[in-house]
């Protein structure tokens, strides 16, 4: 049955409003991509103009490629992203099950305690942090920056799976229990892959902070040996400013991953928003 | 049989038996929050109250935070700093969460078509490092690329154009529109979220009243999402008033030109960590990341006693 407002001047209407806004977010970023391929003439002469035959080069990338140490710092966030993600989801699973399947005194005052730091960020304490981290010898190491986005991806990750935790059903563990398994048994062969929907959400969620964090790679690491790619990039674009085929190279490179993992998980992601993960 | 009784009825019984697990269950997350998190914050909290004298650590009291609200040295910088960072706040207020609002009530149009394709295109942005972010829109604005210029004449309106991220007046509207730009998926998709769950019968009884379009959106929908208005609100405050790194990448550790878009997190940058000529300075910076701490928690706080009581929730 259509609906008697759904005219088509306002569908269309709409739908010029919608896709004005979308040129508005993916201009700049299409702008990049194209311009990364051109040479140095071109990206002057005619910014606009997608690459041709003529105007196309790849003189940016071999700059990139073989000034930086790009591959290097991909590895190191790499590292960093999937190390913290991976005690992320499990610490914060396990808190969250304790939280949410056991009573026990304290238990209200431990999921106000740990969801503190949703609200407080982390950088906050970076003084103390970078003193501790000096302490420890941890400084320029990817321990140091693994550390620090776990404790910052925590408290949202028990949150969250606080409350998915609390949908699994009690008969299913309360059957696990009768034939005999452990705790430990219930939480790791019933209870986790019932709540993986919710874990992906949280692995996104984590993810991005993470990945384009600048702040604490430039105080915790910012040795050669340990910078991530944001950092990396940031450094060489410092350097590169006035080699326009070198800068714009270095951020189509950079936002590649991104990209990629994006249209993977972009369901998954919108899926967790709109279901109301973050409220 | 035993079993399933204890577990079922029993639960104060087998709290002794079971505490070892709630434990080891607890225990990594706490360890790592408490150690990492926590512990630090205090400790910087404890640091902005002492300060070095002859090379010694002492209790200074509310020293420091005298000397950043009072000393010429400190103060011109730090008011300078809050003030930008409650321009950056009424910006995005102003700019971001209106056009987050309109996309989320576009996109929530009944049977529209590409809603996927544009909720995925425009939340690209959000998901980008404020390196890639700053560096396209400080090359876009450039007067030498002169890609804005051009599309500026395309719509007639060249003689417009400056090179806005360059001139006092104007860098901190452009920084800040930059960062809107960038952020303005996080309220479309929650506000799109909250309208997702108005119930149809709601809006059904709407229109049998005649209340449709515009009005239908001011007085049905509006109200029914002042919740997640609020939420967006106080997620902007906190981002904003912790932000650093697009201050960075587009106008370097001095947040020039001469400190326009010197904001709390970069002004906490250079005093604590030094540039070029300044040391750095642990206990001045412990005191500006109290100030910003103090500033957050008063936020947040105002908003969970204050604004979320005082709104009331619609269960459906």
């Amino acid at each position: 049955m259509a609906k008697p407002t759904a005219s088509p001047v306002r569908t269309g209407i709409v739908h010029l409003a919608l896709i004005i806004y979308t040129l508005i977010a993916l201009f700049p970023v299409f702008l990049t991509v194209i311009n990364s391929f051109k040479d140095r003439a071109s990206i002057f002469r005619d910014p606009l103009g997608l690459p041709t035959p003529s105007t196309f080069s790849l003189i940016g990338y071999q700059t990139v490629l073989g000034q930086g140490d790009f591959v290097l710092y991909f590895q190191n966030s790499f590292i960093v992203t999937g190390v913290s993600i991976f005690f992320v989801l499990l610490f914060g699973a396990m808190a969250a099950f304790a939280l949410s399947e056991y009573r026990f005194r304290g238990n209200t005052l431990m999921g106000l305690y740990l969801a503190l730091g949703i609200m407080i960020p982390i950088r906050l304490g970076t003084v103390a942090i970078l003193q501790g981290m000096v302490a420890a010898g941890l400084v320029n190491t990817l321990t140091a920056l693994i550390l620090v986005y776990t404790a910052q991806g925590l408290p949202l990750a028990v949150f969250i799976l606080t409350e998915f935790m609390q949908t699994v059903s009690d008969d299913l563990k309360n059957a696990g229990r009768i034939d005999g398994l452990s705790e430990y048994s219930i939480f790791f062969r019933l209870v986790l892959p019932l709540v993986r929907p919710a874990m992906a959400t949280v692995a996104v969620f984590t993810m991005i902070p993470i990945w384009n964090d600048l702040w604490f790679p430039l105080i915790l690491a910012p040795s050669d040996a340990t910078k991530t790619v944001t950092l990396g990039s940031q450094v060489f674009i410092g350097q590169f400013v006035t080699n326009w085929n070198a800068v714009l190279a270095a951020l189509t490179l950079a936002i590649v991953p991104v990209l990629v993992l994006y249209l993977i998980f972009s369901r998954q992601l919108i899926r967790g928003i709109t279901s109301g993960a973050v409220k | 049989m035993s079993t399933v009784e204890q577990s079922f009825v029993s639960q104060g019984e087998d709290k002794r038996r079971r505490r070892w697990h709630i434990l080891v269950f607890l225990l990594p997350a706490l360890l790592v929050y408490t150690a990492v998190m926590i512990l630090p914050l205090v400790e910087t909290l404890r640091l902005s109250l002492f300060n070095v004298r002859d090379n010694q650590s002492v209790f200074v009291g509310l020293d420091n935070f005298q000397v950043l609200f009072g000393d010429p040295r400190w103060a011109a910088s730090f008011w300078n700093a809050l003030r930008n960072n409650f321009v950056f706040f009424v910006i995005h207020m102003l700019v971001q969460n209106p056009i987050g609002v309109a996309l989320a009530a576009l996109l929530s149009v009944p049977k529209l078509r590409f809603g996927a394709f544009y909720r995925t295109a425009m939340f690209l942005p959000t998901l980008l490092s404020f390196v890639i972010v700053g560096f396209i829109w400080k090359l876009i604005l450039s007067p030498i690329w002169g890609v804005s210029p051009f599309l500026l004449d395309l719509v007639g309106l060249k003689s417009l154009f400056s090179p806005w991220l360059g001139k006092p007046g104007s860098a901190l509207i452009a920084v800040s529109l930059i960062s809107v730009w960038q952020y303005v998926g996080i309220p479309m998709m929650l506000i799109y979220a909250a309208m997702l769950n108005i119930p149809d019968e709601v809006l059904e009884a709407a229109e049998c009243d005649g209340v449709t379009g515009w009005s239908q959106f001011w007085k049905i929908k509006l109200p029914l999402i002042l919740p997640s208005i609020g939420i967006i609100s106080i997620l902007t405050f906190v981002g904003n008033f912790n932000a650093f790194d697009l201050v960075y990448t587009v106008q370097g550790a001095l947040a020039g030109p001469d400190g326009a878009t010197d904001i709390l997190g970069t002004l906490l940058y250079r005093t604590f960590f030094g540039f070029q000529l300044q040391i750095g300075d642990k206990s001045m910076g412990a005191t500006i990341a109290t100030v910003m701490f103090l500033i957050i928690l008063s936020g947040v706080c105002l908003y969970l006693f204050a604004i979320q009581r005082r709104m009331r929730r619609y269960q459906f």
